[in-house]
This record gives structure tokens, sequence and C-alpha cells, in this order.
């Protein structure tokens, strides 16, 4: 029995890698990796970062206007959801606009966009066709990202021309039947032949774009002899061209929502790809991937940005103008809890979204925790958001015709697809735990020779008291970035922040190696660290604001202190979670879980109506 | 080969909902979406069309307005006009100006950039005045073709349909011309983000209203701007007898 625990938690392990590619640092400056150890990384947080002057601002805003005229005049957003394909019309506009290459160099035809750029237009799809933007995004985002940043210069010249117009679009194949968040056991081979090519056999899934693509980036195992003797697979990228001949794909699957994009099985067959075709070298597609989806996943934030907003202004439309009981609705609480709680959420989103894009473009090195929860943080509030713009609309909001539906349904698939937000939280959670269980190793090893090291034990130990006393905090440390009119809320999240890495350190210390398999408890570490990022974001966005001489400053400060208490409120929640009394609680479900597995029928109770008593 | 001149006026977003200031003396424009006037985009798509059809040899764009309407500009330049004339006035002279003072500037400019065609929109939609062209082509003396619904060029002369009531109306006109356009003479195309990054590139010639010799103080006095009045409630009486002797008291019957 311990042996099969042992090879779980190695699964896992790699499955928790599998979502983000990055060893643990020794000493990070994120923002998130600080907070498992109770420190204000300022770095890539405060002062929220100022990108662009003011003739770069009104550039980007007459580029972003320009497409949303464009798109919004051309595409049909309801027309598109029941034809499950996109007008050839708004194909071609998405071309002419150069939206299928908007981070593609501009000398290779695209539009040499930053991430912060390309996230303020991602903007627009979402707000107006999320079918559209994983269209376009799957196709640039993650369907030849690996070119555009891992790629060989002969392979960028080669494809980037063709994919950055839209003349061929792109697609990214790693999912197979038996691979979904485990993303290492892909079966799909690819064999080195004698002329220095490979030649690969397998099938991939639920690839999108995988019925119209043209280039694809695919992994496979790459047997290779190892010094023994033996056969090792070593998973592998490789840049296939349909036309290499050998690649067909399935029909298009019947999904949810986003049913414009396409989205099939694709098949290779004896598919002969050159050896210049591999990125990386041979067992680097792990690596690859992962350098992929860490770098596409802030788009996915970005977008809902728009989402968000665009829910938004229909809720509030209709909450101003519909009358209930002689009264325009949004005089009511039971709506105004909804809205403000919708764009405060909303606030908090995009603050996050763009922390994430800005720490890209400086090239940080560790910014996948900050880009997990930013995905994790986005694709929940946006789901919430748009749950309650239909609660506001009532049974209009029901309607087809409305489009809020479509959103839902489209929205659906932001909490599962590249890395579902279950996975994301385990790796934000662990990862983070292992970082500070790093800082604690010195001082594991020199509790061994206690008496030596009696100087250093003593220090940490009244350190930590104090912190589990609250007469240590970070209190002070956040504070100094935080405006005035925020410090009520900045003394309580740094209050909160020094519970956290307290508690973390506590589960760490409690069940050591064994961490990998509490994901009842790892969840709830991760629960809090999203929301103190948030929160954080949300503190320093608009203290920014405050110096911004037309921001809606008060008002900014309203979204911020609504935003702040419900976070705490979550913190705390998920903090409260990790006693005793808890534990016997996972137990418990833990153990109705076994039971609903093994059972005859799986549902357990008996029928009320059966209940004899005598 | 002709060398065309087209007129754009940055306006006030034809989808936002305009406000009047509090004291009547405009209407709000500050922190408002502003494009450029939908008539101005159909002269600018026409005369696109015109060089496509190798007519036109060469476009220029011109506006008068303050700095934000450099974007207008571009936004005429990335359909695809080659040259740009930007006459600086700030918003405050621009809203005092009249179409007479515009007219004198344009028809200086067609001059200058020695035009063949000049076109423009048949109006813009926030002072609707509708006179811009044709004093315009009075100051220059050409002939005239206002409210076009489609052009045909042919060298030294132009075939022009107009909408008038009750079907369309067929003219031939000389050139130099002015020729201003109606809605249904072309669906504009967008600017695209290549051509606008590329807009960026092309020239734009700065000009001040003494340059051309145009006076701009102002001549027109606003002395009120007000909301159209809100229509009153109505109200539901009981029965017909009410409702005549409602209409006697009112003075209706």
């Amino acid at each position: 029995m311990k042996r099969v625990i042992l090879q779980k938690s190695n699964f896992l392990k790699q499955g928790v890698r599998a979502a983000g590619s990055k060893p643990i640092p020794d000493r990070s400056d994120s923002f998130v990796f600080g907070l498992f150890n109770g420190e204000i990384n300022p770095k890539n947080i405060f002062p929220y970062p100022s990108v662009f002057n003011q003739e770069q601002v009104d550039e980007l805003n007459e580029l972003f206007s320009a497409s949303f005229d464009a798109f919004d005049g051309t595409n049909e957003a309801l027309e598109n959801d029941l034809r499950g394909d996109l007008d050839p019309e708004m194909v071609q506009m998405l071309r002419d606009f150069g939206l299928f290459g908007m981070q593609v160099p501009e000398e290779l035809g695209g539009l040499g966009m930053s991430n912060v750029q390309m996230a303020r237009m991602s903007e627009i799809g979402g707000e107006l066709d999320l079918g559209v933007s994983i269209y376009i995004g799957a196709h640039q985002s993650i369907g030849f990202k690996a070119i555009l940043i891992l790629g060989t210069q002969e392979m960028k010249e080669k494809y980037l021309p063709l994919v950055a117009s839209g003349e061929k679009i792109a697609a990214f194949c790693l999912t197979e039947p038996s691979t979904g968040s485990d993303a290492s056991s892909v079966q799909t081979r690819a064999v080195k032949q004698e002329d220095g090519s490979y030649l690969m056999n397998g099938g991939k899934i639920w690839i999108t774009g995988g019925g119209i693509a043209d280039i694809f980036t695919v992994f496979a195992q790459v047997p290779v002899q190892q010094e023994d003797g033996t056969i090792k697979d070593k998973m592998t990228a490789f840049i296939v061209e349909r036309d290499f001949g050998g690649v067909t794909h399935g029909a298009p699957e019947k999904k949810m929502g986003i049913k414009c994009s396409n989205t099939a099985e694709v098949y290779f067959d004896d598919v002969r790809i050159p050896a210049e075709n591999m990125i990386g070298e041979v067992g680097e597609g792990f690596k690859v991937a992962m350098e992929v989806l860490n770098s596409g996943r802030y788009g996915m934030g970005a977008t809902l940005n728009g989402t968000q907003k665009g829910l938004i202004k229909k809720a509030t439309e209709f909450a101003a103008n519909r009358t209930q009981f002689r009264d325009k609705i949004y005089k009511f609480g039971a709506i105004q809890e909804k809205l403000a709680r919708m764009h405060a959420e909303q606030y908090a989103s995009e603050a996050v979204s763009y922390l994430v894009a800005n720490a890209m473009d400086h090239k940080t090195e560790n910014y996948h925790l900050e880009a997990a929860c930013g995905k994790i943080f986005a694709s929940e509030r946006a789901w919430h958001c748009c749950d309650e713009t239909i609660q506001v609309m009532g049974g209009m909001g029901y309607m087809f015709e409305q489009g809020v539906e479509k959103v839902m349904r489209d929205l659906r698939i932001f909490r599962i697809f590249e890395g579902t937000n279950d996975i994301l939280r385990l790796m934000v959670g662990l990862q983070g735990l292992q970082y500070t269980g790093q800082q604690l190793a010195p001082i594991a090893k020199a509790a061994k020779s206690p008496i030596a090291n009696a100087p250093t034990l003593i220090k940490f130990k009244m350190d930590q008291r104090a912190k589990e006393k609250g007469s240590k905090t970070a209190v002070n440390d956040l504070k100094q970035y935080v405006d005035p009119a925020l410090h009520p809320e900045a003394q309580k999240v740094g209050e909160a922040i020094t519970r956290f890495e307290v508690a973390s350190k506590k589960i760490l210390q409690k069940f050591n190696k064994d961490i990998i398999n509490q994901q009842f408890h790892v969840k709830r570490i991760a629960e809090a660290a999203i929301e103190l990022f948030a929160s954080s974001a949300v503190l320093s966005r608009a203290t920014a604001a405050q110096k911004h001489p037309t921001a809606n400053k008060e008002e900014e400060i309203l979204l911020a202190k609504t935003y702040i208490f419900d976070s705490l409120k979550k913190i705390h929640g998920a903090l409260d979670q990790l006693t005793e009394q808890d534990e016997s609680h996972w137990k418990n479900m833990a153990e109705l879980t076994e039971k609903m597995v093994n059972a005859d029928s799986p549902v357990l109770g008996a029928h009320p109506t059966e209940l004899i008593h005598k | 080969m002709v060398r065309v001149a087209v007129g754009v006026k940055r306006v006030i977003d034809y989808a936002v909902k305009i406000r009047v200031k509090p004291d009547g003396s405009g209407v709000v424009k500050d922190s408002v979406k502003h494009s450029m006037n939908p008539f101005c985009e159909i002269a600018v798509e026409e005369a696109v069309r015109l060089k496509e059809k190798k007519i036109a040899k060469e476009i220029v764009a011109f506006t008068i307005g303050p700095k934000q309407s450099a974007e207008t500009l571009r936004t005429a330049l990335a359909m695809g006009c080659d040259r740009g004339v930007h006459v600086n006035v700030d918003q405050a002279q621009l809203d005092a100006l009249t179409p007479l003072q515009i007219s004198k500037m344009a028809a200086k400019i067609a001059e200058t950039e020695a035009a063949d065609l000049l076109l423009m929109g048949k109006l813009a939609i926030d002072g609707d005045y509708g006179q811009t062209a044709a004093m315009t082509a009075a100051i220059l003396d050409w002939p005239q073709a206002t409210n076009l619904y489609s052009l045909q060029h042919n060298g030294d002369s132009a075939t022009v349909e107009r909408e008038i009531d009750g079907g369309l109306e067929t003219n031939e006109i000389k050139t130099p011309a002015v020729l201003s356009v109606d809605l249904r003479i072309n669906q504009p195309r967008y600017a695209t983000l290549p051509n606008i990054m590329k807009a960026k590139k092309k020239k734009v010639k700065a000009v001040k209203p003494a340059d051309l010799g145009v006076d701009v103080a102002p001549t027109l006095n606003v002395i009120k701007v007000a909301e159209p009045p809100v229509r009153a409630a109505g109200e539901i009486v009981e029965d017909v007898d009410t409702l005549i002797s409602k209409l006697k008291d009112a003075g209706r019957i």
C-alpha cells in the first residue's frame, strides 16, 4: 500500500510540474513565491507599473478602438454560435487587421506587439465573441508560439509570415485520450529514420483548429537508446506541416460553447518530418510545452477582462432601466450587491492580468505562479460575473437573443483548458510550499545540532512565535506602497499575509514531503495565495490611480475597499479550514468517495419514501 | 491621372449619446469617443477607389481641427490616402468656426495642392450645416455636384448620379470640380491595424489658418445650446366623455 502511494506521488509531482515547467527557485523576486515566506517582493507589483507615455497610450487606444469597431461591425456572434463556424468575411477582417499574428515581429508580417499591448487587444474578442478569441487565440497563443519563442531563425522566417497573415492556421497538439492534465504521458511516437528524419504515428484529441490548421506543434515520444542498451522514450516537440502527408483529422466536435472555433481529432500516420523541424532537443518536449503554456496563459486572463466589462455594461443597463415594484431594480440591495461585486472583481482581475503581462514583458524569470493565479482568478471571476448578469436580467438573461447565455457556455471551458484550475491550484500551492520549505531547510539542518546553533534557532523560534501572535507582521512592508486612503485595508492584508505564512509553514512542518498527497490542504493554501495576490494587486492599482490626473479617484478607492473586504473573508475562510476538525472532514469526504466508487450504485442514501421505521 | 483632395472632420462618434453642458455653452466633448465623420469616411473611400481604378494619382487628405484630429487624418491615410494636411486650430477656435471660414481654407488647400477633384462628405454630423462643399466650389469658382449617389470619372469630366425626390438624376460635370457624397455611394472600408501603423510613416504637413490667409476670428455667437424638450407624460382617462372634456380644456378641439 505504501508503495502505491509513493508511486502516485511521483506521478503527481510530474503533473504539478506539468502545469509549470520551472524548477523551484532558491530565491525569487516573484510576489506570490514571496507570500509563502511572509515577504513583500515589490518588484513586479509595487508601484503599479507605468508602461507607456501619453503618446503610446493614445496610440494603443487608437489601435484598440479601430479594431473594436471593425470587429463589432463585421462579426455576428450569435450567427457564429448557431453555425459553428466563422463567416469568411470575419476571417478576412481578422486577417486584414493582422490579428492572427499580434506578437509576430513586424518584419515577419506581424504587428510586433508586447504582451501588455496584446492583452489590451485581447479584450475586444473577450467582450464581443469568445469563440473568435479562441479561433485566433489558440492559433497564436499556443499554436505557433513554440516557433515564436523557441524556434530557430530559419523556422521563424519560414513559418511566421504564413501564420501571422492567417493564410495558414496553427494548432497546438498535446492532448491525447490518455493525456489530459498529466501532460508527460503522450503516446504519439516519432522514430528516427536512417536519413535523419522522423516518422510520426499517433493521434491527438480536442485540438483547437485541428480541422483547419496546416501547421501543427506536436508532442511525441522519441525512442532513444541508452548507454546500457535499453530504449527510453523522450518527449520531443516537432513542427508538422499538413503538406508532409499522412496528417488527417476527424469531424468537428460538438461542444458546449466557443462553437465557431474548430475542435477536432488529428491523426498522424507515417508522417515524415525533417530533422530541422524539431523544436529544441530530443527530450525537451515537456519543457517546450510548459514554456508555451506558461506564456500563453496570461492571454486568457486578459481576454476575460473584456468579457467581464461587456457583462457589467449589460447588467448595469438592464438594472438601470428595469422597473419592478415601482422602482428601478438597481435601487434594491439584492441587485446592488451583485453589480458592485461584479465590478470590484473585474477591477481585481484586470489589476492582476496587467501585472502578469508586464512582468512577462520585462522578461521576469519566475512569473508562472502569478500567471497561474491570473488564469484561475479571471476564469472564475468571469464565470461569477456572467452568472450574476443572468440573475440580474432574470428570464431575459436566459434567452438566446440577449447573448448572455452564450457567454456562459463559452466561459465554461476557461476553467478547464490550458491547465485546469484544479491542477493550477495544486501547482501554486505546492510550488509555493516547496519554496518556503527550501527556506526552512537551513533551520532544519541547524536543529540537528541545537547547541551549536542555538542563536539561529532561538531567533527563528521567536520570530515564529511573534508572527503567530500577530506582533510581527508584514503590515509595514506593505503599507509603505499603499495610498493612505487604503491603509486600513493594507493593515488587514498585511496581517493576513503573515497568518498565511505561519499556516503554510505549519502544514509543511506537519506533512513534510507527504504534502504532495494533501490536496485538501494545498487547495486552501492556494486559494489564500491567489486572493492575497489579487488584493495586493488591487492595493497597488488603486494607489497608482490616486496619482493619475484624470482617474476616478474616489470610485477606485471604493472598488478597492469593496474587493478587499470580500477577499479577506475568503482568505481567512480558507485558512480557517486547516484545523484538526477540518482534517476529519477531509477524511470523511475521502471515505465517502471511496464508498461511492465501490458501491453498486454511487448514490448511497436510502430513498426517503422507503424509510420505514417502527 | 488626377489629383484628389479630400476633407475629413473629427466629430463625436455617431453612437455616443450627446450630452449638453450644464451651462448651455455647447455639448460635452471631453473624454467622449470621437471618430471620423461618417460622410467623410465615404468621401475618403470614394477617393481611394479612384486611386485603385488608376484614375487618381495622389490623394491628399486634409483636416481642420485640434491636435486630436491627427488621429482622424491618420485613419484617412490608413484607408489609403497618400499625404495629409493638418490645419491646426484649437478646440475653442474650431467650435466658433463657420462653414464659410472652413470653405475658404478648403479652397486654398485645393489650390495649393493643385487638386483636380475636391471630395467631401455632404455634411458633418455635429453641425449638420451641409454648406461647406457648395461654398468651397463658389470660392474656387469650380463646378459642383452635391449629395452624390454614384461617381464615374471620364478624364476631364465626370458623370454623377444624385438622389432626388422620386428617383435618380444623372449629370455630367466638368473637372476640376467639388463633389460631395451621400450615404449610399459606397460602403467605406475599415482602416486596418497594419495600415494604421504604416500610416504613421506617411507625411502630414502642419499649417495654420494664417498660412492659408484665412481669418478665424469668430463671426458667429452661439447664445444657448439646449437638450430637445422632453415629451411630457401622457394621462390615461376613464372614458370618452372625460377625454373630450380634457381635450376641450386643453383647447385642442
